[in-house]
């Protein structure tokens, strides 16, 4: 079971070792010097906690979603569709089917299908105005609504199919109370959907429920699509920083571990895209 | 004859400009909800009409730079109408281009923001140096001629030069780079796009000198066999290029390359490869320019089956590139018409492209009244 003592950096033996990659030479020799003098204060760590900020705060959030769990009951598509209030035609995280085979050797295989967040996006070097981009502090992959001209030519780049456009489109509901409620993404920034004004005209992605995040980063509360599986088969936590693949949806759960005990593919692994959203067979 | 023929050029032209009114209206008014394509095909007769009209431009300018850098006598006469050409249908392709992003208002963040990773920001920038390079030489064109003035229009030609060929491969580059899709990522892209704007670039101008030359006489004709030459030249290597494209993979044989072909030549739009592109906008106007060498009409209607069906290629780029779903099942994911697989373009599409070639028939029309295009460009006094 990983611990809070455990190091964070994959491979990294000692914490010096730790903090030397992530914050480089020069940046630990200031910050053991800081701690030989404060030395009288307090432990180490603690001094880390009050003079690296940004160590703490260097997550990779990812997903490990167990198919063998997965039922196929389309529930994180729809928690997601309500949690983003998205339009017709944008979908996060739809549940792909195939039928394999003929009676009476019929299969049937489905996995649920948010943005992989890769980590060499080819999605984000396309974009002729860096409107989308990997975020440096946790590795979401977002849109910036209001830069994003709605090219298109991301979704072309992204290999998984895991962008849309908004075409400006309604549900029926859109007239009724419903379309009264603002969308929290991008914590309720872009609010109640107005004609022709951003996201309409944009390309749209899962984001992870950033909304869901406090100030520091930390998630208030799991994404939708993994709250809601009632399988509990969509795992979500962070692969870096203090947690180390702790799962932020199941207590006592951490996405390493399971990594570790089943086996696991990521899709079209071949490309290099290093996705961070894992399935276990 | 000929007052019957502009009467009727009137009327079609008429009626283009008004059907491409009501695309115009309906765009600003309902934006891309009466487009067809979707989020899995997500580009479509737009981005097709661009690549086609900038490949237009660019084949046209390299063409007239054979009068303004490499000095090529016989084709003197041409220059302007090539330098005309490549304007026109440069400001077309912008226009497309222009009502295919989400937002219209938005499109000078390119300029603001550029993002030098992407190859379209380089597209961009590069297409706006030879949009302004392109204005000043067609400014010098029309001037009295001087000795300092052909020395200019010669340097701006031959800047002009490795430009087209670096934007227009850039246009098939920001294809070409797509690693996601196979039907694009080849090396060979960026090169057809190239062979491609000259081959139809140069039938575009074989057909306006062939069928609407002011003077039909000797030099004319001559003119005419030159141009037919060089289209049909143009034609073969592009086809070859072509061959080099589709054989490769399908030989090769392994699905993940063969998908998107396999679409273009058996789908169900095979006709617009078969019919449209080999049938008639190539072995009849090889057989046409071959079969009748000295018949400046037939050689003008084998430019304009080249020309105008060359627009069978550009939509056959960019559609089955996209119409062969990312990830096996993802288009039947969802029930919703812009999550499928399949891209028809819609009457609203059309009818915005009918405004694009309505202005760019206008402009042309313009032109022909308000500048000598049909007059080689003044030679300085010797
Ligand atoms: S899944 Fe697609 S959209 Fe998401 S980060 Fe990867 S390439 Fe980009
Ligand atoms: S659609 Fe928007 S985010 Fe995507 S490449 Fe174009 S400008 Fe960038």
């Amino acid at each position: 079971m990983p611990t809070e003592t455990e190091t964070p950096v994959k491979g990294a033996a000692t914490l010096e070792e730790v903090v030397n990659r992530q914050l480089g030479r020069r940046a630990f020799l200031k910050l053991t010097g800081l701690g030989v003098f404060t030395a009288a204060a307090g432990s180490l760590p603690a001094v880390l906690e009050a003079a690296t900020p940004k160590l703490r705060t260097q997550r990779r959030y990812g997903m490990v979603i167990d198919l063998k769990r997965c039922v196929n009951c389309k529930a994180c598509t729809i928690a997601c569709k309500l949690e983003n209030k998205t339009p017709p035609g944008v979908v996060y995280n739809p549940v792909i089917e195939e039928e394999i085979g003929e009676y009476p050797y019929v299969q049937r295989r489905w996995f649920p299908k948010p943005c992989f967040h890769c980590d060499k996006p080819p999605c984000t070097g396309v974009c002729p105005v860096t409107a989308t981009y990997k975020r440096k502090e946790d590795g979401i992959v977002i849109v910036d609504y209001d830069k994003c001209i709605g090219c298109r030519y991301c979704i072309t780049a992204c290999p998984y199919g895991a962008r849309f456009f908004d075409f400006g489109e309604n549900y029926p509901a859109h007239t009724t109370a419903y379309g009264q409620v603002p969308s929290p993404e991008f914590q309720g920034e872009y609010g109640l959907r107005r004609e022709g004004k951003s996201p309409v005209g944009n390309v749209r992605k899962c984001t992870f429920c950033l909304h869901l995040q406090d100030a520091q980063g930390r998630y208030t509360r799991p994404p939708a699509c993994s709250e809601t599986c009632m399988a509990k088969a969509i795992h979500f936590g962070d692969f870096a920083s203090e947690s180390n693949g702790g799962c932020i949806t199941h207590e006592g759960c951490n996405l390493k571990r399971l990594l570790v005990e089943h086996r696991w593919i990521r899709l079209k692994e071949e490309l290099g895209t290093e996705p961070s959203v894992y399935y276990t067979l | 004859m000929s007052e019957r023929c502009g009467k009727w050029g009137w009327r079609v032209w008429g009626i283009l400009a008004i059907l491409g009114a009501i695309g115009v209206f309906q765009r600003f008014a309902f934006g891309h909800q009466l487009a067809a394509y979707g989020s899995l095909v997500p580009w479509g007769l737009w981005v097709a009409a661009y690549i086609y009209f900038v490949g237009l431009s660019a084949g046209a300018f390299l063409l007239s730079s054979l009068v303004y850098v490499f000095k090529v006598k016989a084709l003197e006469s041409i220059g302007r109408l090539a330098l005309v050409t490549a304007v026109i249908t440069l400001f077309m392709a912008l226009v497309s281009i222009w009502f295919d992003i989400g937002h219209m208002e938005r499109f000078w963040y390119v300029f603001l923001r550029p993002n030098f990773r992407s190859m379209m920001a380089w597209m961009i920038w590069m297409y706006t140096a030879y949009f302004l390079l392109l204005l000043v030489e067609l400014r010098l064109a029309f001037q009295p001629g001087s000795l300092k003035r052909d020395r200019l229009l010669s340097l701006l030609g031959s800047v002009g030069v490795p430009l087209a060929i670096a934007f227009h491969g850039g246009v098939g580059a920001l294809f070409a780079v797509v690693g996601a899709r196979p039907y694009w990522h080849t090396g060979l892209f960026p090169i057809l796009f190239l062979s491609g704007a000259l081959t139809s670039g140069g039938a575009l101008l074989l057909a306006v000198v062939a069928l609407r030359w002011p003077e039909k006489d000797e030099s004319h004709g001559r003119l005419v066999r030159l141009l037919s030459k060089i289209t049909l030249g143009l034609l073969l290597f592009d086809l070859l290029l072509e061959w080099a494209e589709v054989s490769v993979p399908l030989w090769g044989g392994t699905a993940y390359h063969t998908e998107g072909l396999k679409l273009m030549l058996f789908g169900p739009f095979w006709w617009v490869f078969w019919i449209f592109h080999l049938f008639l906008g190539s072995l009849v106007p090889i057989w046409l320019l071959v079969r009748f060498p000295t018949d400046t009409q037939k050689a003008g209607w084998a430019g304009a089956l080249i020309a105008v069906l060359f627009m069978s290629v550009r939509l056959n780029i960019v559609i089955p590139g996209l119409a062969v779903p990312i990830l096996p099942g993802l288009d039947q994911a969802v029930l919703n018409p812009r999550l499928t697989a399949s891209y028809v373009p819609s009457l609203h599409e059309w009818l915005v492209l009918a405004f694009v070639v309505a202005l760019g028939l206008g402009m042309f029309g313009a032109s022909r009244k308000f500048l000598n295009l049909y007059e080689k460009t003044a030679e300085a006094p010797r």
